[in-house]
């Protein structure tokens, strides 16, 4: 545990450094593991349990891709990454990709040189106020003290929504939802402000849940997915393909259950495509045919997943809203399988 | 001739008791707490002070839960127990994510290593603190060495594991035993000795934490041999300067180009090792002591040379030790640890990446580099001119002195502000949770709390960490300051 | 025998650049400068091609783009439609008010605790030594935090303040009052405290965009001239006494001098204070200092008052027993013998230590952003960085400040013990 390991490890490196690789996805089958960025601890959507174990509805994103490309959903090496250290680590290739609630937005897509792949959850940012306060719209908020989590596009977001009502506010700015949490209970804020989503994972564990609603404003859109490194087209097809899987399955009613069951009995010439029975979709992108059936497999279709981790069976309680398939009135739809 | 007869008294008379004023705890009462107006005031105040601080914190310390599964059982466990509205302590958290705290994401079955990596440090420390003294370094591996094992008696406990029908824990305890009584005899029969052991922590103690194939280290070690093997070779002719590079450059080609290549081939040949654990899965304490041990340790040798750098007679030397350790000592660690997580990527060669956790060591240990050089330095300057001019009157050469005569003074002067720095480094672990590793004091509780049973935690953790790292930090600062006592005796 | 004066001139060889001592340090130096620049080189190209490989630049034009963002605390007006590079100096004054009133508070606390640490009181140096001994060995983060959750869990929310016209109705009263003289607010949000407000303000001028207030530099101007004819007037008094040995009365006309002036001022300016009233959700008015500064202060001045107080004792301690006894004897009394007699002494080994806890300090003062303080870390090195992905830049330039910053505090504080240092003669 002194230079030894320094320089060993260096040495190592530099040796790594000599192989010069073709892509991401050469990348990690050379590598036998995906290196997926996630957040530090984020309630439902990605930390890890009491053994160790990544869990939530980012994380499972991760375990659909490991499956797909390597075969098994448990071969990731999740990186927790802040605010102000995720693009960085995506761009400098620590990480194979991220999936930890980042926000779609122009300056990212171009001047961060990202490439968003796919939308996993629609949200939106609200508020959160204390029944007592006796305000039932966002509008009513002038002069109001707002807690609002640092590092993120909300920020941003909320200082646009005030300015476009012509109403003033006191920022008060936290830094992560635990501590916005503590704020807001103690009365250090009028409101609290984040993502939708947030909210609703902060609600459900106050010991007081009743007295405290979500305003009904949605200031922004917040369209939430994984991210690779742009220039990497083949990769960023292979994540987005791999959700898309999960979309696709949730609309024909595959299961992680009757996965098997569907292989042998489908007509259905799309779920043939899909579960690798017809045709070589996988090849087109330098996996084998099977691999969307791995990717289902690993955590389930799409609405499997959204309720085992954040689903209205759950303690955070989410509805599916936007995030419906498009078939019951969400945003949810996989392009076509052919 | 007759007496005269004066009276004189042929015995003492008895003591009289002092006044009740001046006796007994009345007397220090007064003394100590109201000898005048102000000390008076100071009492009180100090007392209420106290007295404030427990009342606020009694209650919800006496109200305090262990055994629950989650927060709002905990408080529904108060509810019931003291009334609806009382507030308590829920400690359930702590006897549930212990390990955490500790190990981070270390596997269970393996804690024994890091455990055993722990006691072995302090067995490597003995003989550097007190070299070739029998009783003191038996007594203290010996102590080590009970500590270690009821530790890893605790944890097989807390963690039964069996592989292949062996119980892992007992299996453990046994190796670390054989281990520990062994250093205790070598202890015991040839302190002196015990230094080698030392030499080799560094490579037990990698091994230990990341496991892997056992080549690794051992090729590793190679290196430093052939580093010695060059520099004697050489010095003969080159003397010792050139030597000592042509030994780094030796060593740095067989680490750069050869080692892996023959460690693969014993590997492929001989498969030894054990289960590899990724430096991601550290956490808590143990990546605490990972990163303030191996940067304390890796940045002794860069900060004698960066001391002796800056009282270097060659402008050019002077001027870049100054300004490397004036400009680490002017920046903020964080930007030193953003730097790590952010920048380092842009000036190291394209497509080199190596873990978060090596690169904040990396520079972490620049950074108490730094600060042991001024340490070194002033340890320097504590030795008196006569030990200099000794050295250069019995003709030795500027290498020979320092390492003969002014650097085992000037090191054993510095150790109090090595630990000092130490101590300071250890609590500078807590900020690395800013670059997202698992540090015990917010990275950790981070995790504890986006559980959803434990959302909504907040002092629990942080008096748990808190007091652990009151305890470690204060026993070390206790044994600085007796060292430094005991050293200002030594000198006069 | 011939008898040589000085050793033979050899000739130069070229192995003298290694062997000769007269010349190996060159050699030596010149290898290192090879190295070095080598070094140098060597990340110059790797930054240059992991900047192209990314398709990126090095590019400080973010610092003239909108921001966007609030800051809720700010010393230079600011608004989110000013500049990064404004949010820049915004956070930079955030940084340095903390760093300057910290090193002023944490020196008072040091210096305290540090003498009450060795005074015969035993309460009061079990006490010190608690508090030092906790700040010492427990990390700064967890008081930074600690401080900021105290504050805003234990004071009071805005809407205790209310009265209702029930409650009048009722006579009662509300839960919470505004203290010293009604005048402050102490809620859990923050600290609004009165705002001196001029009716006839000399007006202000900009300099860079920053506005400057002339009347407050006329006060200041004011109060400088005062101190100075105030040391004048000392000045003539200490020389009138050492030649008659009398000491002219000089109270009062200090008195006159340092603040007749001021208060005329400002009353022909027309002073006023601005007293924080409760409207809406909040109170308005007054000036509103955040919970964080205050916590982020009176944790780090708590946490390097420890430190400073170990410095403080051991400089007692290094001042020789009898110069105590030797006060006693003159019949000082305890007080007097420590401010007069050690202190004094004492300085010489308490400042260089002193030094560097300043520095600490002002580097400390980064932690602040686990409380979202937002100084210069949470604005260019966080907000800003994260807004604009440029983390080359922001963390250089944020390197750059920091180091400058360490350097004039440094360079200050070295002055000031050379002018303190026992000039010998």
């Amino acid at each position: 545990m002194n230079k030894t390991v320094l320089l060993g490890t260096l040495a190592a490196s530099a040796l790594l450094a000599g192989f010069a690789s073709a892509g991401t996805l050469d990348d990690v089958k050379a590598r036998g593991e995906l290196i997926c960025g996630v957040n530090t601890g984020l309630t439902g959507f990605g930390a890890p349990d009491a053994n160790g174990n990544y869990q939530g509805f980012d994380v499972a994103v991760c375990k659909a891709v490991a499956a797909a490309v390597l075969g098994d959903p448990n071969k990731v090496k999740y990186v927790p990454t802040t605010g102000e250290t995720r693009f960085t680590a995506l761009a400098s290739g620590e990480v194979d990709m991220l999936a930890r609630n980042s926000t779609w937005t122009f300056s990212r897509d171009n001047d961060l040189k990202l490439d968003f792949v796919a939308v996993n959850y629609y949200d939106g940012q609200g508020f959160m106020v204390h029944k007592d306060l006796g305000v039932s719209s966002a509008k009513e908020l002038d002069g109001a003290t707002i807690c609002i989590q640092t590092g993120t596009t909300t920020e941003l977001n909320l200082a646009d929504f005030f300015k476009a009502n012509n109403i003033g506010y006191t920022p008060v700015t936290v830094a992560d939802d635990s501590e916005a949490q503590r704020q807001y209970l103690a009365g250090a804020c009028d409101s609290f402000t984040t993502d939708a989503s947030g909210l609703a994972a902060v609600r459900a564990t106050m010991p007081d849940a009743e007295n405290h609603i979500i305003l009904p404003e949605i200031i922004s859109k917040e369209p939430l997915g994984p991210v690779v490194r742009h220039g990497d087209n083949n990769w960023g097809d292979v994540v987005r393909w791999s959700y898309y899987a999960l979309v696709a399955a949730e609309e024909k009613g595959i299961t992680q259950a009757n996965i098997e069951e569907v292989a042998a009995s489908t007509q259905d010439p799309e779920v043939k495509r899909i579960l690798g029975l017809e045709g070589d979709l996988g090849a087109m992108m330098g996996l084998d045919k099977e691999w969307a059936k791995r990717a289902i497999a690993a955590s389930g279709n799409y609405g499997e997943i959204f309720a085992a981790t954040i689903g209205e069976g759950t303690s955070i309680g989410l509805a599916r809203g936007l995030n419906a398939l498009y078939t019951q009135g969400g945003l949810q739809y996989a392009p076509p399988f052919r | 001739m007759q007496k005269s007869a004066t009276f004189v008294r042929k015995e003492m008379l008895q003591a009289q008791e002092p006044p009740t004023s001046e006796r007994g705890a009345i007397k220090w009462v007064r003394e100590n707490l109201f000898s005048s107006a102000l000390n008076s005031v100071l009492t009180i105040v100090g007392l209420v002070a106290a007295f404030l601080v427990i009342k606020a914190a009694l209650p919800w310390l006496l109200h305090s839960v262990w055994n629950a599964n989650s927060l709002g059982e905990c408080r529904d466990i108060i509810a019931a127990r003291y009334g609806e509205g009382a507030t308590g302590a829920c400690w359930a958290v702590v006897r549930e994510r212990w390990h955490q705290y500790l190990f981070g994401f270390y596997p269970q079955e393996l804690f024994w290593r890091p455990t055993m990596a722990f006691g072995l440090m302090f067995v490597a420390l003995a003989p550097v603190l007190y070299y070739g003294n029998q009783r003191v370094n038996t007594i203290m591996t010996g102590v080590v060495s009970i500590l270690t094992i009821l530790a890893l008696i605790g944890i097989s406990l807390a963690f039964p594991q069996t592989i292949g029908g062996v119980e892992a824990g007992a299996l453990a305890v046994l190796v670390a035993a054989l281990v520990l009584g062994g250093l205790t005899a070598v202890a015991w029969l040839a302190p002196k000795r015990l230094l080698y052991f030392t030499l080799l922590y560094p490579a037990v103690g990698f091994y230990l934490l990341w496991g892997g194939s056992i080549w690794g280290p051992i090729g590793t070690l190679a290196g430093f041999a052939v580093l010695v093997v060059v520099y004697n070779l050489t010095k003969g002719q080159l003397g010792v300067v050139v030597g000592t590079g042509a030994g780094v450059v030796a060593a740095a080609i067989w680490w750069l180009a050869i080692q892996s290549h023959v460690t693969g081939a014993l590997h492929s040949v001989l498969p030894l090792g054990t289960a590899h654990v990724d430096s991601d899965e550290f956490g808590g304490f143990l990546l605490a002591f990972v990163i303030g041990v191996t940067a304390i340790a890796a940045s002794l040798p860069m900060g004698i040379l960066l001391a002796l750098g800056r009282r270097s007679d060659m402008p050019l030397i002077k001027a870049l030790s100054v300004g490397f350790i004036e400009f680490i000592r002017g920046v903020p660690l964080i930007t030193m640890l953003f730097t790590a997580s952010l920048l380092l990527q842009y000036f190291l060669p394209p497509r080199s990446n190596f873990d978060l956790i090596l690169r904040v060591i990396i520079l972490v240990t620049f950074f108490s580099a730094a600060y042991i050089a001024e340490v070194i330095r002033g340890g320097l300057a504590a030795l008196p001119r006569g030990q200099y001019e000794a050295a250069d009157a019995l003709g030795l050469d500027y290498w020979q002195a320092q390492r003969l005569i002014v650097m085992p003074q000037a090191l054993k002067i510095s150790i109090p502000g090595i630990v000092s720095s130490f101590i300071g480094l250890f609590k500078d672990t807590t900020l690395v949770a800013l670059v997202g590793l698992h540090d015990p004091l917010q990275g950790v509780t981070k995790v504890v709390r986006a559980a959803i049973e434990w959302k909504g935690i907040y002092w629990e953790p942080y008096i748990f960490v808190g007091l652990i790292f009151f305890a470690c930090c204060f026993s070390m600062s206790r044994y600085s300051m007796y060292l430094e006592r005991k050293l200002k005796r030594d000198h006069r | 025998m011939a008898y040589v004066a000085s050793a033979p001139k050899e000739p130069f060889r070229l192995s003298m650049l290694v062997y000769d001592t007269r010349y190996r340090s060159y050699t030596i130096q010149i290898v290192v400068l090879f190295l070095f620049l080598a070094f140098l080189a060597w990340l110059l190209n790797n930054t240059i091609e992991n900047l192209a490989a990314k398709d990126k630049d090095i590019n400080f034009s973010f610092l003239f783009q909108r921001a966007g963002y609030d800051i809720d605390q700010q010393l230079i007006p600011y608004t989110n439609d000013s500049t990064h590079g404004r949010a820049l100096f915004v956070g930079l004054f955030n940084t340095l008010i903390v760093a300057f009133f910290g090193c002023i508070l944490a020196t008072i606390i040091g210096v305290f605790a540090g003498v009450l640490r060795l005074s015969g009181n035993w309460v009061v140096a079990r006490l010190m030594t608690l508090y030092v001994e906790t700040f010492r060995n427990i990390p700064l983060l967890l008081w930074i935090i600690l401080a900021f959750v105290i504050f805003s869990e234990t004071a009071p929310a805005p809407r205790d303040f209310r009265v209702t016209d029930e409650m009048v109705a009722a006579g009662e009263a509300p839960s919470a009052h505004k203290i010293l003289f009604d005048s402050i607010a102490f809620t859990n949000r923050g600290m609004n405290i009165p705002r001196p407000y001029l009716d006839h303000p000399l007006g202000s001028i900009n300099v860079l965009d920053v506005p400057i207030n002339l009347s407050g530099l006329a006060v200041l101007a004011l109060i400088a001239i005062g101190m100075w004819v105030n040391g004048r007037l000392l000045g003539h008094a200490k020389a009138v006494q050492e030649e008659t040995g009398i000491r002219p009365v000089t109270w009062w006309k200090s008195l006159v001098v340092l603040f007749v002036p001021v208060i005329v001022l400002l009353f022909a300016l027309g002073l006023h204070w601005e007293i924080p009233e409760l409207k809406g959700f909040n109170f308005q008015g007054g000036i509103n200092v955040a919970h964080s500064f205050t916590a982020l202060l009176i944790a780090i001045s708590l946490y390097t008052g420890a430190f400073i107080a170990e410095a403080v004792r051991a400089g007692i301690l290094a001042i020789s027993r009898g110069q105590t006894e030797a006060a006693f004897a003159l019949g000082l009394r305890p007080g007097r013998t420590m401010r007069l007699v050690i202190l004094p002494q004492a300085l010489r080994v308490i400042i260089p230590p002193l030094i560097s806890q300043y520095l600490n300090l002002t580097k400390n003062t980064t932690l602040g952003m686990a409380i979202s303080y937002l100084d210069l870390k949470g604005t260019l090195g966080g907000i800003t960085l994260n807004q604009t992905g440029r983390e080359l830049e922001c963390m250089l330039l944020m390197m750059a400040i920091y180091l400058v910053l360490s350097l004039i505090i440094a360079s200050g504080m070295n002055v000031f013990n050379t002018a303190m240092k026992l000039k010998e003669r």
